[in-house]
């Protein structure tokens, strides 16, 4: 079980997988906080156990819970800016529209761009199909019972994409509006994703991820004319938990709103 | 919940700190945790002994230090507690803050015996 959000596969392992191929390219071992056992001290001193003379020491840590993945996400980021790779961190509720949005984003720039996609999903192949009918690079990350990406996860999905240099690469989450909050991948910017469908206040129901992301996608605008929803009081909502959000108001399926996430996109790269 | 797992990550630092000191058990342990953190700290005092159960935290000593998350208002200056994200300055009512501290998640020190 991961030891630090409760998750976990059956065999402790994320797996990795291109698509169509239901073969695991690799195993991930995730296998965080298994052992519970008694610290192996090498037992030299047994009059410690016989005396009363107990060998206290303090050790000061002062170490993050989080550490490891922090760790793992400074690693990715390095490889990123070694090799001027924009790389993107896609979350949301499940549902929002993040694999649409990627569809018709690849579908647009791919011939422009070189792109790579790592997917994330519980169980199957299902979206890493979907991009690779596109025609782009992607593996599929299998979590199992887990329900977030890690550092460590995107570290290997990246040794099976072998992106080129000056290229994107886009991580969808584990749709999931919490847990992926507190998990540095090592991405350059973080785009929460939300649908109008989902309710003007889900920023302040869900804090801890709108607070963690760079940009706020609101999807599905083409619905707004069946919905009572009022997107200015969605985005101050949003700007009340994090002020620093970028905006775009967009509809991955009409194409409304769609060209200025492609140029922010572009410029991204540039810089 | 995530305070159960919290814990197995407290757990299982504790338990490569304890074996790199050749030490048996910890009889102290304290923690530093931000009202921002996102852990409750009522949930994890009462999913602590099922988490280190068997492990070289079972006997050990919780300390906590909790942390009241301050933030700048960036429009008037004015220091605040926040215990919120979305909290604004009591004084102009801005929502433009910076977060000072309150985000700490840490283990401070282990004290080992044996």
């Amino acid at each position: 079980m991961c030891g630090v959000c409760g998750c976990g596969n059956e065999n402790g392992r994320a797996t990795i997988s291109k698509p169509q191929n239901k073969q695991e390219v690799s195993n991930h071992d995730h296998s965080h906080s298994h052992s519970h056992s008694h610290s192996h001290g090498h037992d030299h001193h047994h009059d410690h156990d016989h005396g009363h003379h107990h060998h206290k020491t303090v050790i000061d840590l002062e170490r993050d819970i989080l550490h490891e993945n922090k760790l793992g996400a400074a690693k990715n980021r390095g490889y990123f800016e070694a090799k001027n790779i924009f790389a993107i961190n896609l979350v949301s509720s499940p549902g929002s529209g993040k694999t649409t949005l990627l569809e018709k984003t690849l579908t647009v720039l791919k011939d422009e761009y070189p792109f790579y996609v790592i997917e994330g999903d519980q169980q199957t192949l299902n979206d890493a199909n979907r991009i690779d009918a596109i025609g782009v690079p992607v593996v599929q990350v299998n979590t199992g019972k887990g329900c977030h990406l890690e550092s460590d996860m995107i570290f290997d999905a990246v040794k099976e994409l072998k992106p080129v240099d000056d290229s994107f690469l886009m991580i969808e989450n584990v749709g999931n509006l919490v847990c992926p909050s507190l998990f540095d991948l090592g991405e350059n910017k973080r785009v929460v994703i939300i649908s109008i469908t989902e309710g003007e206040d889900k920023p302040i129901k869900y804090p801890d991820m709108f607070h963690s992301s760079d940009v706020c996608i609101i999807n599905k605008i083409d619905l707004a004319p069946y919905l009572n929803v009022d997107i200015e009081k969605l985005k101050d909502y949003a700007r009340q938990v994090n002020h620093h959000l970028t905006f775009f108001e967009l509809s991955a399926t009409s194409g409304e709103g769609m060209e200025a996430w492609y140029n922010w996109l572009k410029t991204a790269l540039k810089e | 919940m995530h305070e159960l797992s919290i814990a197995l990550g407290i757990v299982k630092i504790a338990e490569a700190e304890t074996a790199k000191a050749n030490a048996k058990s910890v009889e102290k342990i304290e923690l530093l945790i931000g009202s921002l953190s996102g852990v409750e700290l009522g949930s994890l005092k009462y999913v602590w002994s099922t988490a280190t159960k068997n492990t070289v935290l079972e006997n050990a000593q919780l300390d906590i230090e909790y942390l009241v998350a301050k933030a700048k208002c960036l429009e008037c200056e004015t220091v605040f507690k926040m215990n919120y994200n979305y909290d604004n300055c009591p004084k102009c009512k801005s929502y433009f803050k910076e977060i000072l501290k309150g985000k700490e998640l840490k283990v401070i020190a282990l004290e080992v015996i044996g």
